[in-house]
């Protein structure tokens, strides 16, 4: 249990020590979406029609669990990376930490993190607009969830990587458009129908369209049936990663 | 009862097996020496006892629990100082030292650490980063990591690997009282005089196969006997036929004769006087481990 202990406040220390990079950075990045897409778009896109929601409240839970999914990704994926490259890895694969504690102490570390920059989005985007909260727990069950899912990924990656190019492809390649095609930036009911069916088969559109019906109780699909999507696909890639940490695989070659 | 019991060891990568089917016992409070030539399986080894790499056919166990069955336990019974330099840079000396203390679930760990940071020449570097020491510095860190949770067994691979002679000979009687105290010790190291003083007993690898494993004693008895060393600058040497009876051997600058014992030193002088050899100057060497490890490195058995 102190292992734990230890290797998760390791972790969390690892991002608060850089926390202008790894909380400010993104944090300022999603108010800089905000600004400049509800310039550009304010008025001619009409979100939920007759729900009487403006569109820059709209964009806010979707810029939050767009930043929460990324800053999740990132922390697992660049700390057990920098770790196998500098090669004190070692250290935390010589003590009698079990596979579980390992695969819960960098997971929810980046849930931390997560959480934190979502949240932070959240609070600093009340400056500009005002927002509704219709259901905490639903916010904070796709929050929790969403950075659970990432970080297992982020995690994935991070113990299949041989370089840090292979993290950026990652990032650039899947995590990115995945989070700009699940409809942050628009409802997808205003999608042609092509667009519309492949953001059904992506499970970050069901997170951030739960995440989004926290706030105003409207969504494009019933939030018990994102809920359920999300929760298969994120106990599915845990336990994936949790199979890949007992199994030692890259880490214990 | 057996600190690590290796049963019929193997370990491939890709298609080169750095391990063939080793089985050795080091017993509870030995100090034993694991010897070999780079490349020789020694790290390959250490790995699969320590868990860094999974063993890919055959058991380990330390202390009577399994590598893998049983990791936890056996985790926590080894320390090991790996071999290479490798250090957190965003850390300092004590941070290192307290987290490893975690990581070993132990919470209050501080008169330990300071007695570690002692012996090892390290308080007065407590707060430095690790990035701003020096590599031998780093090195002693990396002893002290390995000590934070008193293992029974300790295992150090290459540990004096550039370190300066203080720190080496400070090292030693460092672990050689942690061996008295009833820590098993293994170490591997390409300084024989080391081993050969502090290994009670040695073991030497060849291309991942365990060719040799002995108490140091008669390691050192199946060689007895002295070499003589002859030097001669002209470089022109004929040895007599009288001095067939002993083993000899042309060096560059010279001839060695080995003999067993040092009553026969002066009859080799007196046949080299008959036969008329000038030497330049003539040296006495006791027969030591490294002539014992070239000649099995040089023997038929191989991989
Ligand atoms: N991760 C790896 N991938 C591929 N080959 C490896 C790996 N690790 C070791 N080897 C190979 O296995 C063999 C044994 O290496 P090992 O590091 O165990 O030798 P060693 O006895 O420790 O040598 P040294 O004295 O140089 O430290 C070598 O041929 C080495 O190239
Ligand atoms: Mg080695």
């Amino acid at each position: 249990m102190v292992g734990f202990q230890t290797l998760f406040s390791k972790e969390i220390t690892r991002f608060l020590k850089v926390g202008f990079q790894t909380i400010g950075a993104p944090v300022l990045t999603a108010l800089l979406y905000l600004l400049i897409f509800s310039n550009a778009l304010r008025g001619r896109i009409e979100v939920y029609p007759g729900s009487g929601i403006d569109y820059l409240q709209f964009l806010v839970p979707g810029l939050a669990v767009m930043s929460l999914l990324q800053n999740a990704f990132a922390n697992t994926s660049s700390s057990i990376a920098q770790s196998k490259m500098m090669g004190n890895i070692v250290f935390v694969l010589l003590p009698p930490i079990s596979h579980l504690e390992f695969f819960l102490a960098y997971v929810l570390a980046a849930v931390v993190r997560g959480l934190i920059v979502g949240f932070v989005v959240v609070f600093a985007s009340l400056l500009f607009v005002a927002l509704p909260i219709e259901n905490l727990v639903t916010i904070l069950t796709f929050g929790f969830l969403g950075a659970t899912m990432l970080g297992s990924l982020g995690l994935i990656a991070g113990i299949w990587a041989e370089k840090f190019d292979q993290i950026a492809a990652f990032q650039n390649f899947v995590i990115l458009p995945m989070t700009f095609l699940s409809g942050v930036f628009y409802s997808v009911h205003d999608l042609p129908n092509f667009w519309q069916l492949v953001s059904y088969l992506n499970p970050f559109f069901y997170l951030i369209d739960g995440f989004r019906a926290g706030f105003f109780g409207v969504s494009d699909v019933e939030v018990f049936h994102s809920l359920i999507i999300v929760s298969t696909v994120t106990f599915a890639l845990s336990f994936g990663c949790f199979l890949l940490i007992r199994a030692g695989y890259k880490l214990r070659s | 009862m057996n600190a690590i019991s290796v049963r019929d060891v193997y370990k491939y990568f890709g298609t080169l097996c750095a391990v063939k089917g080793v089985t050795l016992d080091v017993v509870e409070g030995e100090f034993f020496g694991l010897l070999g030539p780079n490349g020789a399986g020694k790290t390959s080894l250490i790995n699969m006892i320590s868990g860094l790499s999974v063993v890919d056919s055959g058991s380990i166990e330390v202390n009577g629990s399994d590598v893998s069955k049983d990791y936890l336990r056996a985790r926590r019974m080894l320390g090991v100082v790996p071999q290479e330099l490798v250090f957190d840079p965003f850390l300092s000396v004590y941070q290192t030292l307290k987290f490893q203390s975690g990581y070993f679930g132990i919470k209050h760990n501080d008169s330990w650490i300071q007695e570690i940071l002692g012996a090892l020449g390290l308080d007065e570097k407590a707060d430095s980063n690790m990035r701003s020491l020096s590599g031998g510095m780093k090195r002693r860190v990396l002893v002290a990591q390995a000590l934070v949770h008193r293992p029974p067994v300790i295992i150090l691979d290459e540990p004096t690997a550039g370190v300066d002679v203080d720190l080496r000979q400070g090292l030693w009687k460092f672990i050689r009282e942690l061996n008295e105290r009833g820590h098993t010790i293994i170490l591997t190291t390409h300084y024989l005089e080391e081993a050969e003083s502090l290994c009670g007993r040695i073991g030497m690898l060849k291309k991942g196969e365990l060719v040799v494993v002995e108490k140091t004693e008669q390691l050192l008895q199946s060689s007895e006997g002295l070499t003589i060393r002859l030097l001669i600058a002209s470089g022109d040497c004929h040895l007599p036929e009288s001095l067939n009876s002993f083993q000899t051997k042309l060096i560059p600058g010279g001839a060695e004769i080995i003999v067993p014992n040092a009553s026969n030193v002066e009859e080799v002088l007196a046949h080299l006087r008959v036969a008329n050899i000038k030497y330049d100057s003539l040296q006495l060497d006791r027969r030591d481990l490294e002539d014992v490890f070239v000649s099995v490195m040089r023997s038929g058995k191989d991989g």
